[in-house]
């Protein structure tokens, strides 16, 4: 089973990195609003059971692939 | 001073710590007994505080200090904390502190982007702890940093707890990266474990333009060498 996590931060927290690509983009012409700018991490995974393998995952994601205090994150997977 | 007896504290080097030489001698210099600690170790030595330095541990992936949390040292290092040992985390070792739950908050990019390296003015919050004990109430103290992610976070609730426990021990005179409440330094409830952005351990020569850094590490070992003597 494959699994893709999308890590964001959180609204309202400061995203510098989505700043500095916003006024990137703005320079180069594009009518930017906002950007703010997460993570995507591509997992492979042993499980077939999707109840279980999301369960780990959010687990995951709890403990080491987003900051709680500041990220969200979402798990996609496909079978 | 010379015959007063050396408190050994050790000094964790990850891979990729760059601050580590600078602490222990640091420390060595201020009265301590400085000792390396490599990262594998799964035992930390008898000593009586522990120093996690600067540098870009595991290169930072991730997040700063995510990775460096599962280091075999640093289940021994939580359970040196969670005894009541003193535990001092600078710059990059104060993000590990936050990564690894033995501090509140979170260290993010810098708000202007930019990687910082420059002496600041920080005011001493709280003097009676382990960490503040040699400086006053109030003190401005000039110690450098040099850093891309010190942006403290916290949410507002935190953030009001950590000021009613007197969490806070450092704030920036002018705030350089962007942290909520201007913080430099905060301590864990118990006061043991303590983590700050700017490095103490690069300003206590007068050669290089403040020595207030020695306040804090010196701090440290008058605490250490309390307790190596309470437990002899």
């Amino acid at each position: 089973m494959k699994a893709t996590i999308l890590v964001r931060p959180k609204p309202g927290i400061l995203d510098p990195q989505g700043e500095a690509v916003q006024s990137s983009l703005r320079q180069l012409g594009f009518q930017v609003d906002e950007a703010r700018v997460g993570r995507v991490i591509d997992l492979e995974l042993d499980d077939a059971d999707e109840t279980a393998a999301r369960a780990e995952l959010e687990r995951a994601c709890e403990q080491l692939l987003a900051n709680p205090l500041i990220e969200s994150y979402e798990i996609a997977l496909q079978s | 001073m010379s015959d007063r007896p050396r408190p050994r504290i050790a000094v964790v080097t990850f891979p990729g710590s760059n601050d580590d030489l600078d602490a222990a001698l640091a420390l060595d210099r201020l009265g301590a007994d400085a000792t390396l600690v490599w990262h594998a170790e799964p035992e930390l030595p008898d000593l009586a505080a522990v120093v996690l330095p600067g540098g870009f541990s595991y290169g930072d992936y991730l997040r700063c200090g995510a990775i460096a949390r599962f280091a075999p040292v640093m289940k021994a290092v939580r359970r040196f904390a969670a005894e009541g040992g003193l535990v001092l985390g600078i710059c990059n070792g104060f993000q590990v502190l936050c990564e690894a739950g033995l501090l509140p908050g979170v260290l993010r990019p810098n708000a202007s982007l930019s990687f910082i390296c420059r002496d600041v003015a920080v005011c001493v919050e709280h003097a009676d702890t382990p960490f503040t004990s040699r400086a006053e109430p109030g003190q401005s103290l000039t110690i450098p940093v040099k850093h891309g992610e010190g942006c403290y976070f916290a949410d507002a609730e935190l953030l009001r707890e950590l000021d009613a426990n007197g969490q806070i021990l450092l704030r920036y005179e002018e705030n350089p990266n962007g942290s909520v409440a201007a913080i430099a330094g905060v301590a864990n409830e118990t006061a043991n474990v303590f983590g700050l952005m700017p490095h103490p351990e690069h300003a206590v020569d007068p050669l290089l333009g403040s020595t207030d850094g020695a306040l804090i590490l010196g701090s440290l070992v008058d605490a250490a060498r309390e307790r190596m003597l309470t437990a002899a």
